[in-house]
């Protein structure tokens, strides 16, 4: 609950910081709009006891009075009806400014975040933050804030105006209205608690159904369909429990509201006619017929009100999460030593411009290196090893021993806990992180392409690079064939997901985005997909093309990766426990002569 | 489409007829107060018949309660119909699901069934429930209200009946100028997420080439195309409010100058008018909430098209009466058989003829795209031949039952699905009433004995989904044990053992030859190791079988055969040095 308050209480902060004047605007357009609301209520009262009535004594009516009054009051109603324009049209505007403001701020605020963050939450998680959290802020700002602050005035004034008719029936009303508040509580308790429910059994049936959708097919080899079946009905009867609870208790409260609404003006008509009938001068009939129409207007926003304050309470949950995100600690960079690519070299920036540049070499050195993953035992135990520049060093494993892990600390993905790591002799957490990366390419097993042209997608890391250079990195790569055997060549659009490509083809296109880079140091994931042969061919080609002339790190998969790799590092529960050449580490008959069977 | 979706309302008829009558009563009886509400004023206030105000306020009273009673009846009967409704239709869906050939499922992407089994059902309850409640009391509000205002003054009524349509055209142009706009703005929300998505997948490649502000102006780009067209929008919606505010005003205005004349003229009851202006408010009213009915129906008339859809397919593989239930043996026949996929050309197979003997140890090989995979299919009658016959033991498949044919067909899928719970709930769905003595034996039988019991709980480990504790090699190997445990008469593999290494691999097969003498054995892989010393390998091309025969024989006569073998033993070293 006090969270709730605070994280509402910084969504108004921002909304005032940002649009103090519009808001000022609304604010007063509201008031005017429930004001001129309850003048209508008044003015029946006006037109009855002061109009209507006299005329109908009078001998010779004279009507010009009234139609002035009528104007009078056309203008009050009308102003009414602009400010209602102003002020709902200032929210839709100012709704949609946050939303795209709220939305650009989260993208931004990720880009800066560790790839921790992104490998301990959940894709949708974060993807519906973008969409139905800041939906239902969008919603809280364009509706239910503005008709909370309109139902609240029209209570206020209507009760003031009730107060100013008659102050016996504004008892009788208060009664009715304490009594409706009573059973808005209860209903919207229940419902609120099977509604939580609901959600609960829904996000539950929905990874049961996920699950088995997955697995039809393995469901029908083994004609299990009855079983399951089985096992979804149950799922299924808790949800529709839970379903007609939540919705038989809200939905009553809109009958229920009315019906009070009904009471109370039954109530008042009769009340108000008793002591009208027994004391002429205290009620008059304009009274009651003003007080009907307050009645209405009355007992609606109470309605109003905890509809939108559900939706409020709703809307702080989303707008919780999206805070959480904005808070996120951002990935730290203290670097500033500086990398910079001119023509086809890389070299060492000095902080001191008149001094002149070094050629990046690509040496790689790790002295001590530890690190725990969070919440985990898993993580690296005193690595030391040295990549000479040019070096080809090949990681090899089991699933999990820590070859990507020691890779993720290279381009600093993952910060070290402790000891060195050294890039041609600079300390890897002095250098500004982006340079680092874009010097030390990596191609990852996994091939994600982005949405639009090859073209665009090979020159990801050089937005700037021309046609030639394009390519010179697909044939690199070995894709210039397939590439050029497309409609649209080049041009040939691509989703992200790639699906118009096989996964050979989108790891040759991977390798090709890595070649434009050209980096001094490069990471590879070598893939184990049973693409078929002659495919894997192209794309050792263009890896092997790739690893020419440059420090290599190679997670290996392939024995001829090995047996060309300088040094092989053996890899076990996150320590090195065999390092050496191939033909060193046969000879040793450990864990790397183990693996070697199973790799041939 | 209606017609479809009704079927599925079965037991809960009786409270989706219910709703309806006694919305309609309750808006009777609503529109009944303010007549009565005028009675009082006119026949007991004005003369003062204080004996009149209590007994007609008494009626009035026991009128609001009823109508309370009867609303808050409604909304309960229609939630329970509309729950029921809904669940009866989720398990129709997930039913019919249970029916789909792979065919049918290749139709229907995973994700977009998961939706329509939650997220467009939902949307359908909504709606449902909006049906049999509020679309029945707006419009039946409406024309009471419209009847009572005639009853109490003919020109008010007829001045109602001059507004209504003013009010219905405004609100028209809101919807339609509006929806256009809201379908726009989905389409944009399709992008936006397709950019977060892409970025968080991505998110090492973007961090790698440094790209974080090229992705934020694309993100910035299409966040900014959103606000624009759901401002505009937004702006015509809010147009709403001020419009219902303008129509009300404009009548009371009216109202008010016709009343005077009218009761001047003594044509009219103070009290009457009082109720007029209670009727042409329940008039707009009602008015608004049917515009916002439509809309709102009409988002949910794609969700159940999308439901519709998934209840109309006829599932395309059905066992015919008076089934077989036993199969005899583990021959194989294939005659003049060809098979395409719907809606694509090229002939996956054409007209092939094979013969697998029972027992036989079969290796399928070929190039991606050239049906390995589409050829054993048809065996376990996972799709339907076009044309020609597929028999198993003798018989046409068709002539089986879909679970005798299976469970004798035994298939390991390429991909290795396992479901949460432990390894022993997944092994057992080869066979319910396995003991722990059967699932060790089908493990050694996989050599997935060895790693099962070095895991803490043994057999009793929960699979994860996210399968982190288990490798992709033990997940293979689980499967192969799962579809042993069926004992089947054919066993295929479906590139089931390409995570697994070598030396293991053989090791299965070593168990497969020694225990499993009479089971035909077929394995689809890549590599040439794996089949070298099988009975029988098939060489597939696209559109069908190349050739057939031993290693021996297609080393012979075969080139691409030669060539793969060859560049494979390269591949692994070529000399086995150690």
């Amino acid at each position: 609950m006090n969270k709730r308050r605070r994280t509402l209480w910084r969504l108004l902060k921002l909304l005032v910081r940002d649009y103090k004047g519009w808001l000022t605007i609304s604010l007063i357009a509201i008031i005017l709009s429930a004001l001129s609301g309850v003048a209508g209520s008044l003015f029946i009262q006006q037109l009855i006891d002061h109009y209507i009535m006299p005329l109908t004594r009078a001998a010779n009516p004279d009507f010009r009075s009234l139609l002035f009054a009528i104007g009078v009051m056309a203008l009050i109603f009308y102003a009414g009806v602009i400010a209602t324009v102003i002020y709902s049209q200032i929210m839709a505007v100012i709704g949609q400014r946050i939303q795209e403001a709220i939305r650009d701020q989260m993208f931004e605020k990720m880009q800066t975040l560790s790839l921790r963050y992104f490998d301990q939450n959940d894709y949708g998680n974060v993807m519906s933050r973008y969409t139905n959290d800041v939906d239902t802020l969008m919603q809280l700002i364009t509706q239910s804030f503005p008709q909370f602050v309109v139902a609240l005035f029209n209570v206020t004034f209507a009760l003031a105006a009730m107060l100013l008719l008659s102050p016996v029936l504004t008892v009788v009303s208060l009664v009715i209205f304490a009594t409706s508040i009573v059973i808005v509580r209860w209903l919207t308790h229940h419902s609120a608690k099977y509604f939580r429910a609901q959600q609960a059994s829904l996000g539950q049936l929905d990874a049961f159904v996920e699950e088995m959708l997955n697995g039809e097919r393995v469901i029908k080899v083994f004609s299990h369909e009855k079983q399951v079946q089985a096992e979804f009905e149950t799922y299924n009867e808790t949800l529709r429990n839970d379903a007609r609870y939540a919705n038989g208790f809200a939905t009553m409260l809109f009958p229920i509201m009315g019906n009070m609404g009904n009471l109370l003006y039954v109530l008042i008509a009769v009340l108000g006619g008793g002591l009208a009938i027994m004391h002429p001068t205290l009620i008059t009939l304009g009274t009651i017929a003003a007080f009907l129409q307050l009645s209405r207007s009355f007992s609606q926003p109470i309605a109003q009100i905890s509809q939108q304050l559900n939706s409020i309470v709703q809307a702080m949950a989303g707008a919780g999460r999206i805070f959480q995100l904005l808070d996120e600690t951002p990935e730290d960079d203290q670097g500033t030593t500086t990398l910079v690519k001119e023509g086809e070299s890389w070299f060492w920036q000095p902080a001191d411009a008149s001094r002149p540049r070094v050629p990046v070499k690509g040496h790689i050195q790790f002295t001590h290196v530890n690190f725990t993953y969070p919440q985990s035992h898993a993580g690296l135990h005193d690595l030391n090893f040295d990549a000479q520049a040019g070096a080809k060093i090949a990681l090899v494993g089991e699933t999990g021993a820590g070859k990507t892990t020691t890779t993720n600390m290279l381009n600093r993905f993952y910060d070290i806990d402790s000891g060195q790591i050294m890039y041609d002799g600079v300390d890897i957490s002095t250098i500004k992180k982006a340079d680092l990366r874009r010097a030390l390419a990596i191609v990852l097993q996994d091939t994600h392409l982005f949405t639009g042209t090859i073209r665009d997608n090979i020159r990801y890391g050089i937005p700037e690079a021309d046609d030639s250079a394009v390519i010179a990195a697909a044939q690199l790569a070995r894709a210039d064939v397939f590439i050029k055997d497309l409609p649209a060549g080049y041009d040939t659009e691509i989703s992200g997901d790639g699906e118009e490509l096989s996964s050979g083809q989108r790891q040759m296109l991977a390798i090709a985005r890595a070649a434009i880079v050209d980096p001094p140091v490069m990471i590879l994931d070598e893939a184990t997909s049973n693409i078929d042969t002659r495919t894997e061919r192209l794309v050792q080609a263009g890896m092997d093309n790739l690893m020419a002339n440059r420090t290599t790190f190679v997670i290996a998969h392939r024995l001829s990766t090995v047996f060309n790799a300088d040094l092989i590092l053996v890899i076990d529960n996150g320590r090195i426990i065999e390092r050496g050449t191939h033909e060193e580490l046969l000879k040793l008959h450990g864990r790397y002569y183990e693996l070697y069977q199973g790799l041939a | 489409m209606l017609h479809t979706l009704l079927k599925s309302v079965r037991e809960y008829r009786l409270q989706t007829i219910i709703s309806p009558l006694i919305v309609v009563s309750e808006s009777a009886i609503e529109t009944l107060i303010p007549f009565l509400m005028a009675a009082i004023i006119d026949q007991g206030i004005r003369p003062g018949h204080l004996s009149v105000v209590i007994r007609v306020g008494v009626l009035l009273l026991l009128m609001s309660l009823l109508s309370l009673t009867l609303g808050a009846s409604a909304s309960w009967f229609s939630s329970q119909a509309a729950a029921g409704f809904a669940k009866n239709l989720r398990h129709d869906i997930f039913s019919k699901i249970q029916t789909f050939s792979f065919q049918n499922l290749d139709h229907f992407a995973t994700s977009s069934l998961v939706t329509r089994l939650t997220t467009d059902i939902t949307n359908i309850q909504t709606a449902y429930q909006m049906l049999i409640r509020v679309a029945v009391r707006a419009p039946s509000m409406l024309l009471f209200s419209i009847i009572m205002a005639f009853l109490v003054s003919r020109q008010a009524g007829w001045l109602f009946v001059c507004v209504v349509p003013v009010l219905a055209i405004g609100l028209f142009f809101i919807v339609k100028k509006s929806r256009p706009l809201f379908r726009q703005v989905f389409r944009q929300y399709d992008k936006l997420n397709r950019v977060v998505r892409e970025n968080l997948r991505g998110i090492r490649v973007v961090k790698t080439y440094g790209q974080q502000g090229a992705e934020i102006s694309k993100f910035r780009q299409s966040a900014k195309e959103i606000a624009q067209v759901f401002a505009k929008a937004q702006r015509i919606v809010a147009l709403n409010m001020p419009l219902m505010q303008f129509v009300i005003s404009t009548t009371m205005l009216i109202l008010s100058w016709l009343g005077a004349k009218l009761i001047v003229g003594k044509a009219l009851e103070i009290g009457q008018f009082v109720s007029l202006f209670t009727y042409s408010i329940s008039i707009l009213y009602s008015l608004n909430m049917l515009a916002m009915i439509f809309s709102q129906l009409s988002v949910s008339q794609a969700s159940a098209e999308r439901a519709v859809e998934v209840l109309e397919t006829a599932p395309d593989i059905v066992a015919v009466a008076n089934a077989e239930t036993e199969v005899p043996d583990g021959n194989i026949d294939f005659e003049h058989v060809s098979f395409s996929y719907p809606g694509t050309d090229d002939d996956q197979l054409s007209d092939v003829n094979l013969h697998i003997n029972s027992g036989a140890v079969v290796g399928i090989i070929g190039e991606t795209g050239t049906s390995k995979t589409t050829l054993v299919s048809l065996i376990p009658r996972l799709y339907d031949a076009a044309s020609g016959v597929v028999r198993v033991g003798g018989k046409n498949v068709r002539q089986y039952a879909l679970k005798t044919l299976r469970d004798q067909v035994a298939m390991v899928l390429q991909n290795t699905i396992l479901f949460s719970g432990t390894i022993r709930e997944n092994l057992k769905w080869g066979n319910p009433t396995a003991t722990d003595e059967q699932l060790n034996h089908v493990l050694e039988q996989a050599q997935a004995k060895s790693f099962v019991d070095g895991l803490p709980d043994g057999l009793d480990t929960q699979i994860e989904q996210t399968g982190q504790n288990v490798s992709g090699g033990q997940r293979q190997r689980l499967t192969i044990a799962r579809a042993l445990l069926k004992q089947p008469k054919i066993l295929i593999l479906d590139n089931a053992t390409s995570a697994t290494d070598t030396q293991t691999e053989a090791r299965i097969r070593q168990a497969f030859k020694r225990e499993l003498p009479n089971v035909t054995k077929l394995m689809i892989t890549q590599r040439v190791a794996s089949i070298i010393d099988a009975d029988q390998i098939i060489i597939m091309k696209r559109g069908g079988i190349e050739a057939v025969g031993t290693h021996a024989e297609l080393m012979a006569s075969n080139q691409w055969y030669r060539q793969l073998y060859q560049a494979q033993q390269k591949q692994t070293g070529g000399d086995h040095h150690e």
